[in-house]
C-alpha cells in the first residue's frame, strides 16, 4: 500500500472510530459490553482481513499497514483494536501452516468478518512456561479428544474460530499441536469472563474442554508443531502489541496537550509549567522511540525476516511506554484525569495488560538477552 | 516501627483486626458495585476511631498524627477506598471543627459525627480551581442577620452521604478574604448537584456540591470573616502526612502479596522466586516500603512534637503515593495475567492509590511548596 493510500484509509479509520467506536467507550467500558457492530464496521472498511491473501477475501497488505490501523483504532480504543490484532494472527497462522482446504474453510469467514478469530495457549498454571501445557488430545479414531481447561483466551465466546494448543505427545514444547477448533464444538464449554482491571470489553474467558472430540482435518500442520506455531503467533502478536501500544500512548498524549494548553490555574495555562512541559516533552520523544520501533519490526516481517530481538524490543519498550505516558496524563488532567469524564483513567487502565500479554515485559527481556548472547558466541 | 508505644501497638492490632474482619471481605465486590461501607463505618465510631484526634470531652480519642496514621495503614492494606472516606470524615472534617470551631460549635457536631451517627465532609476545591484552591469563587455574602452562599464545591469526598459540611467560601474581594462554615444538610438551598464516577476509590463517594441562596445564620461560621487560610495553613501538614499513610498500606499490601505468590507460583519447574527477576522487584518492593514506613512515621512523630514544618509534610505526600503506585504496578506486573484481573486485589490498590498522587494537593503542588520553601532566603533578592 503507498502512502497516499495508507493516508486515505487511515483517514476513513479515524472518522469511522470517532463517530462510531468513541461516543460508546465510556459505558460500555463500564458494562463490559463487546458490540458486534464495531467489527462489523472493521469487515466494512476492509480491516478484518487485511493481511489475509486475495484468494481468501482478505486485502493482502501488510504488518507495517496493519500496525498503522491498529495504531489508530488504539487511539479510541485498546480492546477492539486487540480483537481486530488477534484475529488477524490467527489468519496468519492458518495462512501459514494450514492444508489448502483448511484455508478454503476457515479464511473467508474471517477475513470477511463474519467470524472472529482467537488463539489459546495460557493455562492457569502455564504462563510464561507455555511449553509446559497439559491439555491433552488423545488420539481416537479419526481425530482427537480434548480434555483440559485453557485460560485467557481474549474473545472468547465471541469468537467463532479458535486455534488451540494441546498435548499429543512427551512433555515439554515438541509434545504440543495445534487444532482449530470451532465454537459450538461438543464437549467445548466456556469457563467464568474474567472480572478485569481494563479491557473490560473484550471478554477473557477459560475454555474448557471435557471429552471433545476434534476430527483430524482440523489439526494444524503435523502432531507436535504447535509450540513452533505458538511462536510464531508471538512473533507477530508482539509487533502488534507495540503498535497498540504506540496508539494509546499518542491519545494520551494528546489529550493531556489539550487539556493543559486549555486549564489555566495560578492565571496561566498549566502548559506554561516547566513540570509539566518536561514531562510532555520526554512522553513525545518515547512514543516516537516506540513508533519507530514497532514500524521497523514490522517492515522486518513484511519482509519475511523474522527478528525475534527487535520484535521484543519493540514491544517492550512500546508497552512501558504506553503505560508511562498513560500514567502521566491521568496525573496531568489531575481531578479530571481520574474520573470517567476523561478516557485517559481508561487508557491507563487498558495500557497495564499491554505489559502483560504475549509474553509480559520480563519474558520479553529474557528473548533479547537471549538472542544477544547467541550473537556473541 | 521500632519507636511505637505499647498503646500505639495495640492500636495497630486493633486495626488491623477490624480491617480483616469489616473491610477486606468485601472491599472487592463494593469496589465493581461503587457503594459505600457504610456499615462498618458507622462501627468505626464504636471503636471511637471517628475522633481520633478529637477531644475526649466529644468523645474523641485525642491522639496525634502517628496514631491516625497508624489507622491508615492498616485500613488502607485492606481498602483504600472506605481508608479515605474515614480520612475526609475524621481529618478533613472532624479535626477541623475540633481544632478551628467554637465550645457551642463542637458541642453541637463533634458527638454525633464521632459516634458514628452522622458523616461529614469538607469543601473546598472547584471546577475551576484544583490546585488554585485559594483562587476559589464560592461566594459568602453578608446580609443582616445572615450569610448568603452561591456557587459549586468539586471532588467532594463523602458528598453524598454527609450530614456535615465543613465550607470554604469567599466573603471579599482580597485573594485571601476566605470564610469558613459549617452547613447542615438539611439547610434549603444546598443539595449535591452531581455523583462523580472514579477510576478507583470507587467505594468512596464523591459528589459535586452546590449552593444556591443557601441562607446561613452568623453562628455557623467558623472563627472569624477571613480565617480560612489560618485554618487550612494549621492542618494541611496533618492531611498530607495521614493520607500519604494510605499509600503506606497500599504498598504493605503489595509486598505482602508479592511474596506469597512468588513462593507459591511455579513456571519453568520452579517457583518464580527463585528467578532474579523476580527477586530484583521483591527486594526492591520491599527495601522502598520501609523507607517509607520509617521517612512517614519519623514525621509524625515530629509533627506531634510540634517539630515540623510543611516541607516535610509535603515531602511525604509527594515521595510515598509516587512509589507505592509503582509498587503497586510492579506487584500487578509480577503476577502477571492473574495480578491484572479481579481475582486479587492488586489492580484495585493501583487503582486506589493513583488518587493519591492527586487528591490533598498533587504531586506537581507538593514540587512547588517544597521548592518555594526552600528557595525563598535564597531568591529573595533576585
Amino acid at each position: 500500500m503507498d502512502s497516499q493510500q495508507r493516508k486515505e484509509l487511515l483517514e476513513q479509520v479515524d472518522r469511522f472510530c470517532q463517530n462510531e467506536v468513541l461516543p460508546h467507550m465510556e459505558e460500555d467500558d463500564e458494562k463490559g459490553y463487546f458490540r458486534p457492530e464495531i467489527f462489523q464496521g472493521f469487515a466494512q472498511l476492509g480491516l478484518t482481513g487485511l493481511t489475509t491473501e486475495e484468494a481468501y477475501e482478505g486485502a493482502a497488505l501488510g504488518y507495517q499497514d496493519l500496525c498503522a490501523v491498529l495504531e489508530k483504532i488504539a487511539h479510541y480504543s485498546v480492546p477492539y483494536a486487540i480483537t481486530l490484532s488477534v484475529s488477524s494472527m490467527v489468519q496468519g497462522l492458518i495462512q501459514q501452516f494450514a492444508n489448502e482446504q483448511q484455508k478454503q474453510k476457515y479464511l473467508p469467514p474471517l477475513a470477511s468478518g463474519q467470524a472472529i478469530g482467537a488463539f489459546s495457549l495460557s493455562e492457569s498454571h502455564s504462563g510464561s512456561d507455555a511449553a509446559s501445557l497439559k491439555t491433552t488430545a488423545k488420539k481416537v479414531e479419526g481425530g482427537y479428544e480434548l480434555n483440559g481447561t485453557k485460560m485467557w483466551v481474549t474473545s472468547g465466546g465471541i469468537a467463532e474460530t479458535y486455534i488451540v494448543m494441546a498435548r499429543t505427545g512427551e512433555a515439554g514444547p515438541k509434545g504440543i499441536s495445534a487444532f482449530i477448533v470451532e465454537k459450538d464444538t461438543a464437549g467445548l464449554s466456556f469457563g467464568k469472563a474474567e472480572k478485569k482491571m481494563g479491557w473490560t470489553l473484550s471478554p477473557t474467558r477459560e475454555l474448557i474442554f471435557e471429552r471433545c472430540f476434534i476430527p483430524e482435518e482440523q489439526r494444524l500442520a503435523q502432531e507436535g508443531e504447535g509450540f513452533k506455531m505458538a511462536m510464531a503467533a508471538l512473533d507477530r502478536g508482539r509487533i502488534t502489541i507495540g503498535a497498540i501500544g504506540v496508539g494509546v500512548a499518542q491519545a494520551a498524549l494528546d489529550y493531556a496537550i489539550a487539556y493543559s494548553l486549555r486549564r489555566e490555574q495560578f492565571q496561566k495555562a498549566i502548559f506554561e509549567f516547566q513540570g509539566l512541559q518536561f514531562m510532555m516533552a520526554d512522553d513525545a520523544t518515547e512514543i516516537e522511540c516506540s513508533r519507530l520501533l514497532v514500524q521497523r519490526a514490522a517492515k522486518d516481517f513484511d519482509e519475511k525476516h523474522i527478528n525475534q530481538k527487535l520484535a521484543a524490543m519493540a514491544k517492550m519498550k512500546a508497552t512501558d511506554t504506553a503505560m508511562n505516558v498513560c500514567t502521566n496524563a491521568v496525573q496531568i488532567l489531575g481531578g479530571v484525569g481520574y474520573t470517567k469524564e476523561y478516557p485517559v483513567e481508561r487508557f491507563m487502565r487498558d495500557a497495564k495488560v499491554l505489559q502483560i500479554v504475549e509474553g509480559t515485559n520480563q519474558i520479553q527481556k529474557v528473548i533479547i538477552a537471549r538472542e544477544l548472547q547467541r550473537h556473541y558466541q | 516501627m521500632w519507636f511505637f508505644t505499647e498503646e500505639q501497638r495495640a492500636l495497630q492490632q486493633t486495626c488491623r483486626e477490624f480491617a480483616q474482619k469489616e473491610l477486606a471481605p468485601v472491599a472487592e465486590q463494593l469496589d465493581t458495585q461503587e457503594k459505600f461501607n457504610e456499615k462498618a463505618f458507622r462501627k468505626m465510631g464504636e471503636l471511637g476511631l471517628l475522633g481520633v484526634t478529637a477531644d475526649e470531652k466529644y468523645g474523641g480519642a485525642a491522639l496525634g498524627a502517628t496514631e491516625a496514621t497508624i489507622v491508615m495503614e492498616e485500613f488502607a492494606k485492606a481498602c483504600p477506598a472506605t481508608t479515605l472516606s474515614y480520612l475526609a470524615h475524621s481529618i478533613l472534617c472532624v479535626n477541623n471543627i475540633s481544632t478551628n470551631a467554637s465550645e457551642e460549635q463542637k458541642a453541637k457536631y463533634l458527638p454525633k459525627l464521632i459516634s458514628g451517627e452522622h458523616i461529614g465532609c469538607m469543601a473546598m476545591s472547584e471546577p475551576e480551581y484544583g490546585s488554585d484552591a485559594v483562587g476559589m469563587q464560592t461566594k459568602a455574602q453578608k446580609k443582616a442577620d445572615h450569610y448568603l452562599i452561591n456557587g459549586n464545591k468539586m471532588w467532594i469526598t463523602n458528598a453524598q452521604y454527609a450530614d456535615v459540611i465543613y465550607l470554604y467560601t469567599r466573603s471579599g474581594s482580597d485573594k485571601k478574604d476566605l470564610t469558613t462554615f459549617i452547613v447542615e444538610k438539611e439547610t434549603p438551598g444546598y443539595s449535591v448537584s452531581k455523583e462523580i464516577h472514579k477510576m478507583g476509590m470507587r467505594a468512596s463517594p464523591t459528589g459535586e456540591l452546590s449552593f444556591e441562596n443557601v441562607q446561613l445564620p452568623i453562628e455557623q461560621r467558623v472563627g472569624e470573616e477571613g480565617d480560612s487560610v489560618y485554618h487550612m495553613m494549621k492542618n494541611l501538614d496533618l492531611e498530607r502526612i495521614t493520607i500519604a499513610g494510605i499509600s503506606l498500606g497500599v504498598a504493605a499490601a503489595c509486598l505482602d502479596q508479592c511474596v506469597r505468590y512468588a513462593s507459591e507460583r511455579k513456571q519453568f519447574g520452579k517457583a518464580i522466586g527463585n528467578y532474579q527477576l523476580i527477586q530484583k522487584m521483591i527486594a526492591e518492593m520491599s527495601t522502598e516500603t520501609e523507607m517509607m514506613r520509617s521517612f512517614l512515621y519519623q514525621v509524625c512523630a515530629q509533627y506531634d512534637r510540634g517539630e515540623r514544618g510543611p516541607v516535610s509534610a509535603a515531602q511525604v505526600k509527594l515521595a510515598l503515593p509516587k512509589m507505592a503506585t509503582k509498587i503497586a504496578l510492579d506487584a500487578i506486573q509480577l503476577h502477571g495475567g492473574y495480578g491484572y484481573s479481579r481475582e486479587f486485589p492488586l489492580e484495585r490498590l493501583m487503582r486506589d492509590n493513583k488518587l493519591i498522587e492527586i487528591g490533598a494537593g498533587t504531586n506537581e503542588v507538593m514540587i512547588m511548596i517544597i521548592a518555594k520553601n526552600l528557595l525563598k532566603e535564597g531568591l529573595k533578592n533576585g
